[in-house]
């Protein structure tokens, strides 16, 4: 049945308060509205306002209110309206959050869900498209997850709600109302596994989130250029699957990392390194990084020349020494 | 703290209203004047209805711990003088109000304290050194918050204010009394989340006392660089929460104010906020040199509002307290610094292997080869010893 990644989450999180009382849905328009995205649409009718609400706005109170219900032994799922506008929650984020089991060794856990629809393409104006991840995957005590499919979107927000440790749930914005066939509920691979999307011999292509549906574009487009590529979608940021991805570029030998966000001290820097620390007698070529511009977000119109599309991948699987050729792009360096 | 979903009891909105008495005497703005039922010599002031006098033993036990809590704060100081300690901030000169404030709440309630609580959480009946745990460095938080029902200390100035305010809603929302109890310094209402915090408070009606100690100085910065509020306890009215400023050095007061309080937010009426003006006798910790932004003069006059001389006086001119029960407290107060100068000069123990258990429920596969790594390096650093 064709289902969006936007039912998916919504039907995640009907199912989870169904599930255990415990679970309450809470942030900004999230009650009678049903969310901005509608990804809470219909909770509050269903589930009475006890269990899903508005609160006053305010993010750092928000997530600050969560820790405190999940002291209570609640299991508090947050909506931060917009990635840009969670940043004055990141105080309780990093230093609560994040912390509090380690603080207490093990005493006081947070079991607590984050929501964050994130990164762009949809033409949205500033401050609505920011790809934030890499500020939770650097602060240890946080999971971070980020689904590419509707069938995930599903089954990783079940499992970050059921998970003893509180997840940064990161949404792709511009792929809640791609639809997909997905028989819901589901379970797929649990959190701590990349998942190899579309398998090849030439080239390894690494994605998450956004990126993953470029990554399978550029793919097929490759097939045209003579090129078998792979394409693993990472799914979880933290924790981090290793295993798959070395396995990958073992048998491929070629590696490029593809995300939406700026590429200079981001999530695909530390896959790159850790490609290259694991996989350095299989790769044929320097592991290659396609990333969003250094650059805060664009205005609308200008975004296309930021976002990392097919091209730009074709183009960085060119360069993957397939001549034993020095990069053209680094001599003048 | 694990709740199963079959024990979740929730009151609905509706009989949580309906079981609200309201407090229809209580306007939201402060008096104009701190309420004080002793003057600084400890001689009674006129009787008020709106805030009795705590009951003869409840002041004797207030004094009790006010003695104990002062010999605990010497006795921290001076173990970090001897380097037991990486830092103390001490609250000399607050104990009116460390004492009285957890002495007006139950052991079934919820503490959030700041750093600066130490006083107030071994009055509490938490094991002292696990109360300097953060400070001695062996970890951070020593004691186990939901066995003593006391949030780690809070270094991150207000933040605990919104953990008040949730773990008060959750705990009515699973039908218990719980009331949250915040401490906050006068700097930190200043800090978004202060405000944050008691505005959820209010909005969700959740039982949590916002207990302010102005001890005048957020390390070196005046109040006056804080507010230009006529009080702090102004701050509640905004919000539609009830306030009341009182005397932080008049022992009987804080605890007349704090017990009315809680009695309010455990009735359902939602928070309620208590500055008490008071003042931090010492540097802001051990490290500080108070002499840079404040004089001696101005710490005499404090010297001579001592909450400790108050309480005795009164009690003793009450006939409640003589000679030999002064002696005898103070014999339990050495005893009890005997004790923990005694355990702290134990030397801790610390795995650096435990860095790797409290992370996360179950570690990352990063972090096991992170921990086999520092334990290859362990072990390579123990051959080396055992070989010199």
């Amino acid at each position: 049945m064709a289902t969006t990644m936007a039912k998916a989450l919504n039907t995640a999180l009907a199912d989870a308060l169904a599930a255990d009382e415990r679970v309450v849905v809470f942030g900004e328009d999230v009650g009678q509205l049903g969310g901005v995205f509608r990804i809470t649409d219909g909770l509050q009718a269903r589930f009475g306002e006890d269990r899903c609400f508005d609160t006053p706005l305010a993010e750092a109170g928000i997530v600050g209110f969560a820790v405190g219900l999940a002291m209570s032994g609640l299991r508090p799922v947050v909506e931060m309206q917009f990635d840009a506008f969670a940043y004055p929650a990141f105080e309780q984020i990093a230093s609560h959050v994040a912390k509090l089991r380690n603080r207490t060794r093990g005493a006081l856990s947070v079991p607590i869900v984050i929501r964050v629809p994130y990164a762009g393409g949809i033409g949205g104006v500033e401050h609505h498209c920011d790809s934030s991840e890499a500020y939770y995957a650097h602060t240890p005590g946080l999971k971070v997850v980020t689904p590419a499919t509707v069938e995930d979107a599903y089954s990783l927000l079940r499992e970050a709600i059921d998970d003893p440790d509180p997840v940064v749930f990161m949404e792709p914005k511009k792929l809640y109302f791609g639809s997909a066939d997905a028989q819901l509920p589901t379970r797929t691979e649990p959190f701590g596994r990349a998942v190899v999307r579309r398998p090849g011999r030439d080239a390894t292509l690494v994605a998450y989130g956004p990126a993953v549906p470029v990554a399978l574009e550029a793919a097929e487009a490759a097939r045209e250029e003579g090129w078998d590529l792979e394409v693993v979608d990472v799914r979880t940021i933290v924790p981090f699957d290793d295993a798959t991805i070395t396995a990958s570029v073992r048998r491929t030998g070629r590696c490029v990392v593809i995300q939406e966000a700026p590429g200079f001290a981001g999530v695909g820097a530390e896959i790159a390194a850790r490609v290259q620390e694991r996989c350095f007698h299989a790769l044929h070529a320097p592991v290659l990084r396609v990333a969003g511009l250094d650059i805060p977000y664009p205005a609308p119109m200008l975004e296309h020349t930021h976002l990392p599309g097919v091209d730009r991948v074709l183009d960085a699987v060119a360069r993957l020494q397939w001549d034993d050729q020095p990069d053209a792009r680094w001599a003048a360096a | 703290m694990t709740t199963t979903p079959q024990a979740v009891r929730r009151a609905s909105p509706r009989t949580r209203r309906a079981a609200t008495p309201p407090d229809p005497a209580r306007p939201l703005l402060p008096d104009a004047e701190p309420v004080r039922l002793l003057d600084p010599t400890g001689t009674p002031l006129p009787a008020r209805t709106d805030y009795p006098e705590p009951p003869v033993e409840a002041l004797r036990e207030l004094y009790r711990r006010m003695v104990l809590g002062r010999r605990f704060d010497t006795q921290a100081t001076a173990l970090t003088k001897q380097g037991r300690l990486a830092v103390y901030p001490s609250s000399r000169g607050q104990e009116a109000c460390q004492v009285a404030a957890v002495l007006a709440v139950r052991d079934t309630d919820w503490v959030f304290p700041t750093y600066r609580e130490s006083m107030a959480l071994v009055a509490r009946g938490i094991d002292p050194v696990e109360v300097l745990t953060l400070l001695r460095g062996d970890w951070h938080c020593g004691y186990d918050p939901t066995e003593v029902r006391t949030a780690p200390q809070c270094t991150p100035l207000a933040t605990q204010c919104v953990h008040a305010a949730g773990l008060a809603h959750g705990e009515a929302y699973q039908g218990r009394d719980t009331v949250a109890l915040a401490f906050i310094g006068d700097g930190a209402t200043s800090e978004g989340d202060f405000h944050e915090g008691i505005n959820f408070a209010a909005v969700f009606k959740a039982p949590v006392v916002y207990f302010v100690q102005n001890n005048r100085y957020a390390i070196s910065v005046p109040l006056s660089r804080q507010t230009a509020a006529p009080s702090l306890a102004y701050k509640g009215v905004g919000y539609g929460v009830p306030s009341e400023q009182v005397d932080g050095n008049d022992p009987v007061a804080v605890l007349a104010v704090l017990t009315r309080a809680v009695a309010h937010a455990r009735a359902g009426n939602g928070p309620f906020l208590v500055e008490a003006h008071t003042y931090r006798m010492e540097p802001h910790t051990n490290a500080d040199d108070a002499s840079r932004y404040r004089d001696g003069a101005e710490v005499d006059a404090w010297r001579d509002r001592d909450p400790l001389v108050r309480l005795e006086t009164y009690l003793r001119a009450r006939g409640v307290l003589d000679d030999a029960a002064v002696a005898e407290i103070a014999e339990q107060a050495e005893a009890y610094a005997a004790d923990l100068r005694a355990r702290m000069n134990e030397q801790p123990s610390v795995d650096p292997l435990s860095l790797f258990d409290h992370v996360y429920a179950e570690p990352t596969p990063q972090l096991v080869e992170q921990r086999e790594q520092v334990r290859a390096e362990l072990a390579a650093a123990s051959d080396e010893d055992g070989k010199a």
